[in-house]
């Protein structure tokens, strides 16, 4: 049923122990959103699940597989992550950058087939960014550019796709736009995606799953309305907070109260 | 973008890389066939053509192919070499003002030579130099690796080395005699005067093994130039592939500085000449090697024939056309408040 899932996994960095022994299922096609106060962990424990971090201790199963013993472009074909904040060469073109990601597929000697050319076409139609294909990234919007990096992540074609904060530095609009595409190709294209997510209310409309983090331990995982309550808030971002139903989609909403 | 498709082989091809290359690659020979007509005799430009294929005296043969030809091949393998080592600098530190100079390579060749000018005996430069350069190459990546080298790290460390190095040859320097440091600055402009068949020999080789290496990784950089984390998710490893390709730029920057000395600012200019070329896209590596050689043959045409009689050394005209463009550069990267 899981296809991605930690197993009492400790992640470090240079000795330094930023999650704790944590065991998570990723629901197969459903949206995960991992939300937790600054320094909580979120996107360490992205990370270890990309295998961008090699775990302190306990494993990380792909279907089953552990990890760390499949092989660099097996595990590119199958799981795929967009780092907080992607960097490209200057000048590059859209086409460019989002062929790039389909270095899993080719060979020095086979660089560009027909079936790459496919994948990216079809990425950049699903992200609306097909009339960009030939601008340099660096004339784009933030807005546009994010969905240039979506685009390059689902070139590479992979069931699984880890999105770490993919709206940071967007207004509120442009988030929301993200976030529908996000659910478009969770919907339409099947796949199972996890998101590290800042803002609460956000994370509670377009999750399917939630993952509580504080300080690198899971408070409390489950649906939105099981997550989202005055308790877990109170305890995760030490924030005293009223929760409604959200009058549009009957998500929880959280409304902060004021410390006068 | 050009699919180029042979059977089961497939690539892309950027048209207008590939055309500004072209055209680059061109003007290089162009400029190379009319330094032969220059020297201490002139020759006309249809006698030099018509004795490299074969029909002139004996005398114009050996001024000529002995002499001339030499020096011009010299001079566009090292500004290939040159050119290709920054290209690939640059966007592994995803920095348009990296070059090999910055990581050691120009500063160990340099104390090398000029231990060898004043201790050895000037036989022993090239090989003296070869050793420098890797040594001190390698002297910084092993002091830059944590787990693995990040761009900022290793040029970070490259600047302490060459610090460090630069100061034990200017300590030299004051020890030599006046002879030995007038040849040992000389050597340090870099040059190509008196550079033979055998020095085009060396840097050819050179050429011909460390090219198609790195035009063959050329696919690891457009990955690492996204970062390490991109790169890991598209790729698995890759810190054997950034080993490689610093190991080839080392080598190819290495093998130039060994027969013509640290030529300055060609594997800075080059790779930003070429991106200008191609309209602002990355820089290939190839478009990068013609615009190298290019620089490096017109500018050792212009050191010998407006500066005659004075034997110019390259080295000093380069960085004369090179170093108003670091300067615009650098200004303009400031302006828009990014790299470049």
């Amino acid at each position: 049923m899981s296809e991605l899932r930690a197993d009492t996994l400790t992640l470090a960095y240079d000795g330094r122990v930023v999650v704790h022994e944590l065991s998570v299922l990723i629901p197969r096609g459903q949206i995960t959103v991992i939300v937790g106060a600054n320094a909580s962990g979120k996107s360490t424990l992205l990370r270890g699940l990309a295998r961008l971090l090699k775990p302190h201790s306990g494993t990380v199963y792909l279907d089953d597989t552990n990890l760390a013993t499949l092989s660099g472009a097996t595990l590119a074909t199958r799981l795929g992550m967009l780092p907080q904040q992607p960097v490209a060469p200057d000048g590059i073109t859209v086409s460019d950058l989002v062929g790039r990601g389909r270095h899993p597929y080719q060979k020095w000697f086979r660089q560009w087939t027909p079936a790459d050319e496919q994948a990216v076409h079809q990425a950049l139609q699903a992200t609306g960014t097909a009339d960009l294909a030939d601008r340099p990234l660096d004339e784009l919007s933030g807005g546009q550019r994010q969905r240039v990096w979506l685009s390059l992540a689902l070139a590479q074609d992979a069931q699984t796709m880890l999105l770490d904060e993919p709206t940071t530095f967007l207004d509120l609009a442009h988030q929301l736009e993200i976030l529908d595409l996000v659910r478009t190709l969770n919907r339409s294209h099947r796949k199972t995606i996890v998101l590290v997510l800042h803002d609460l209310n956000l994370a509670a409309r377009y999750a399917d799953h939630l993952i509580a983090l504080k300080s690198g331990h899971i408070a409390a995982t489950g649906t939105p309305t099981q997550v989202i309550t005055p308790t877990t808030v109170h305890s995760v971002f030490n924030l005293p907070a009223q929760i409604i139903p959200d009058p549009q989609t009957n998500t929880p909403l959280v409304i902060p109260i004021p410390r006068d | 973008m050009r699919t180029v498709r042979v059977g089961p082989v497939s690539t892309r091809v950027d048209v207008a890389s590939l055309v500004g290359s072209s055209v680059a690659w061109a003007l290089t020979l162009v400029v190379g066939a009319v330094s032969l007509t220059v020297g201490d005799y002139r020759i006309p430009l249809p006698v030099v053509l018509d004795t490299l294929a074969g029909h002139g005296t004996l005398i114009l043969n050996d001024i000529i192919v002995n002499n001339r030809l030499p020096r011009v091949l010299v001079g566009i393998g090292v500004g290939t070499a040159f050119a290709v080592s920054g290209a690939i600098f640059q966007r592994l530190a995803r920095n348009p003002l990296v070059s090999p100079d910055l990581i050691g390579v120009n500063a160990g060749a340099a104390l090398a030579a000029v231990l060898m000018i004043t201790v050895f005996g000037s036989g022993w430069i090239p090989a003296g130099a070869l050793a420098g350069s890797l040594l001190s190459a390698i002297a910084v990546y092993v002091l830059a690796y944590r787990g693995g080298v990040s761009g900022y790290r290793l040029v970070l460390v490259g600047i302490g080395v060459t610090a460090i190095i630069s100061s034990a040859t200017a300590y030299l320097l004051t020890l030599a005699d006046i002879y030995a440091a007038k040849s040992a600055s000389q050597w340090l402009a870099g040059s190509l005067a008196g550079r033979t068949w055998s020095h085009a020999w060396v840097i050819g080789g050179a050429l011909v093994v460390l090219l198609p290496a790195a035009l063959a990784s050329a696919r690891q950089l457009r990955l690492l130039e996204l970062g390490d984390d991109l790169a890991r998710t598209l790729a698995g490893r890759v810190e054997l592939s950034r080993a490689l390709l610093i190991a080839i730029g080392v080598a190819l920057a290495a093998m130039a500085t060994a027969v013509a000395g640290p030529v300055a600012f060609v594997a800075l200019v080059a790779p930003q000449l070429a991106r200008r070329l191609v309209r602002e896209r990355v820089a290939g590596l190839l478009a990068a090697g013609a615009l190298g050689a290019l620089l490096v043959v017109a500018s050792d045409l212009v050191a010998r024939e407006i500066f005659a009689p004075t034997a110019l050394p390259v080295g000093v005209i380069t960085a004369f056309l090179g170093a108003p463009y670091l300067l615009v550069l650098m200004a303009r990267a400031n302006r828009i408040g990014r790299g470049g």
